[in-house]
């Protein structure tokens, strides 16, 4: 059994890279190039490192609206995300689909869609052709807190409870669907893994301030979907920094507390983990500058190729409506 | 072989062919068997390929997607058409979406089976059949069968199309029976079947109306009216070129759909004839179809609520301006109006 702390290089430099990946976007989105509403992951980037350790390359996963730190972590091809922002041929869906469309067959990262909750059932249907192929794959299905209110949640939990298939669901609970605080969407004293729990389903809660606890935890349930071939309910509380959608911030809005972001932001698992690498001389801060210039050097070069690469051609004769 | 038998036979082909065929929806291994079409298929083929599930058609329709993708041919029924309407999510923003939206990388196969109810007090909420809505997806294809014959080779090629395909029956066309080819018989998606060649009018109808439409062309044959009949088989896509072909002839149509007229298959056939048949057409065109409102459930409502073949007849009568004597037809009805024949005795 590996100690945690080996773990945490890895997933630092996963969680880095998404963290800088993003805050690139952010800062080019002024200029108009990138066309298309995108949801940004910076705070929650704990889980697109958590799958970089733990998921294998054919491990099915299917996102949602805020895909980008799933996309990256499961191993998506950086320079096609960045072109599929700019509507370039060369994105991942050849500009058909934008930020919230993210798609890798070579990592299995099966699709993102946008309707709330719609990847859900998806996921299980993955799962489900994975039982029925025998094979020790699982299916990784990722969703907000928002989207356990949808009832197609409930249907496929059900179904997955009913009939067992290596699903992995992990609800990234970052307290808010859009503006809306989720005391406002479900009872308060209703914890939504609990819930998932009582419906048969077993569950775990993890807190990304708590990183080793999350870690272990995390480590734990996908263990368990792979040798049990049995669903399990991942939920972990996080935060999203910037706003629900754009390049910006929305605090402006007045719609969360300065405090609660402020909080949040100091128990950044990304400076955490940073933290502890350091004290315990697994990292230095000259390797911390060599490891962001390596990254911001590969961004770099993404956003050049993305600038770089056609437009997708309108083809009224072929629109590809339909596979052949 | 009855629609039923054939929706069987076309099962167990697809199945025997293919071990990526699955077959799931409430009540396929139950007692009933979805009316006998999946009859002995949990038997043949085992309780994995071929199994009953919750009522949770959204997600149903979703698992079938991710099916798709993990390298299945998911074939799902739904016993009413009605009841898909809680999965239009799954449908139409992920199942049809999916080739074009993900830059073609992934395609979806997948085939939903579903039941059009009709009559014996079926009522607003299991009679409806929204083809039309579907027709008006990109990315789906929508097969309208008309018989055991083309139910079979439809059903086939939907099974192996490569993108989803739903897949309508109408209650109406169970008992009917015909003579079905054997082994893996095929009928393509996206062509149209002239059933009959004629000179003075065509007739352009879907799924039960070409059954009426088929028993107006006796009465009319007799009386020497030259009636060309089009089975649309798909109502997307639309065999066009058949359709246009075939007005640039006759010069004269009525197009049947076999739900409510309003914004129908019938409307757009009607709008695209105007648009390239214009300088053949000899008569405004006709369109017929089930009222624009919500269906009864009394017997005694429910009456003229379908176009049945006398009321072709009445059409075509008022198109060519002759007398057709339509009206002695109607006092000849034997069986009543809410059933397709005595055999029917609900409940559905
Ligand atoms: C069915 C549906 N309803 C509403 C929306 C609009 N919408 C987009 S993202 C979002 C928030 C969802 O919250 P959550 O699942 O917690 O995800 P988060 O944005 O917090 O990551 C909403 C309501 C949508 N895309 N789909
Ligand atoms: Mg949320």
């Amino acid at each position: 059994m590996k100690n945690v702390i080996d773990y945490y290089k890895k997933i630092y430099y996963v969680m880095k890279r998404i963290r800088l990946v993003e805050e690139e976007i952010s800062k080019n989105y002024k200029h108009q190039k990138m066309r298309c509403p995108t949801h940004l992951s910076i705070g929650q980037e704990l889980v697109g490192g958590l799958i970089s350790l733990f998921l294998k390359k054919n491990d099915f996963a299917i996102s949602t609206h805020r895909a980008h730190a799933h996309y990256l972590g499961k191993g998506g091809d950086l320079k096609a995300l960045i072109s599929e922002l700019y509507g370039k041929i060369t994105g991942c869906s050849k500009g058909r689909g934008g930020s919230m469309h993210l798609i890798d067959k070579k990592v299995s990262f099966m699709g993102s869609t946008a309707i709330v909750g719609s990847n859900i059932p998806i996921g299980v249907g993955l799962a489900l052709s994975i039982k029925f192929d025998k094979s020790n794959k699982i299916s990784c299905i990722f969703l907000g807190d928002g989207s356990i209110e949808e009832g197609v949640f409930f249907e496929s939990v059900n179904f997955t409870a009913v009939k067992p298939t290596p699903t992995l669901f992990i609800c990234e609970n970052n307290n808010y669907s859009v503006y809306t605080p989720i005391h406002l969407r479900q009872p308060s004293d209703r914890k939504i893994y609990e819930m998932v729990e009582s419906l048969g389903v077993k569950s775990f809660l993890a807190d990304s301030r708590d990183i080793n606890d999350t870690i272990i935890k995390f480590k734990k349930a996908v263990k368990f979907v792979r040798e049990n071939k049995q669903p399990v309910f991942f939920e972990i509380t996080t935060y999203r920094w910037k706003e629900h959608c754009g390049p910006n911030e929305d605090d402006h809005l007045k719609y969360r507390s300065e405090k609660e972001l402020s909080e949040w932001k100091k128990a950044d698992p990304l400076k955490e983990i940073e933290k502890v690498l350091l004290k315990n001389h697994l990292l230095t801060n000259i390797q911390i500058k060599k490891i962001t210039h390596k990254i911001k050097d590969e961004i770099a070069k993404a956003f050049d190729y993305a600038e770089k690469s056609e437009f997708p051609k309108f083809n009224s004769v072929n629109i590809d409506e339909y596979a052949n | 072989m009855n629609f039923p038998e054939a929706i069987n036979d076309a099962m167990k082909i697809a199945m025997s062919i293919d071990k990526k065929v699955i077959c799931y929806g409430l009540g396929v291994d139950d007692p009933k068997r979805i009316f006998g079409t999946t009859k002995r298929l949990k038997e043949r083929f085992g309780p994995e390929r071929v199994f009953d599930v919750p009522t949770s058609e959204n997600a149903l329709v979703g698992i079938g997607t991710g099916l798709a993708l993990g390298g299945y041919k998911p074939v799902f029924v739904s016993q009413r058409f009605d009841f898909i309407l809680l999965a239009i999510d799954q449908i139409v923003n992920a199942a049809a979406k999916w080739f074009y939206m993900f830059g073609s990388k992934n395609n979806i196969p997948f085939v939903i089976r579903l039941i059009v109810g009709r009559g014996w007090g079926q009522g607003p909420t299991h009679s409806q059949s929204y083809h039309a809505w579907f027709a008006n997806v990109p990315g789906l294809k929508v097969v309208m069968p008309s018989s055991p014959k083309n139910a079979k080779g439809l059903l086939l090629s939907s099974i192996f199309d490569k993108n989803p395909v739903i897949f309508v029956e109408n209650r109406w066309l169970y008992n009917i029976n015909e003579k079905v080819p054997t082994g893996d018989f095929r009928v393509p998606i996206g062509k149209a079947s002239v059933i009959q060649e004629g000179k003075d009018i065509t007739i352009i109808s879907n799924s039960f109306m070409t059954v009426e439409a088929k028993r107006a062309l006796k009465f009319l044959n007799d009386k020497k009216i030259s009636c060309e009949l089009i089975d649309l088989h798909t109502v997307r896509p639309v065999d066009w070129e058949t359709i246009y072909r075939s007005v640039n002839k006759t010069g004269r149509l009525i197009a049947i759909d076999s739900s409510s007229h309003n914004l129908s298959i019938a409307s757009e056939i009607i709008t695209r004839v105007i648009d390239k048949c214009w300088t053949k057409l000899k008569n405004k065109p006709v369109k017929m179809g089930l009222p624009d409102h919500i269906q009864p459930t009394s017997f005694a409502l429910t009456k003229n609520f379908y176009p049945d073949y006398i009321s072709i007849i009445k059409e075509i009568s008022s198109l060519l301006n002759i007398s057709l004597e339509w009206k002695k037809l109607q006092e000849k009805q034997e069986t009543p109006h809410d059933i397709p024949g005595t055999w029917f005795k609900g409940p559905f």
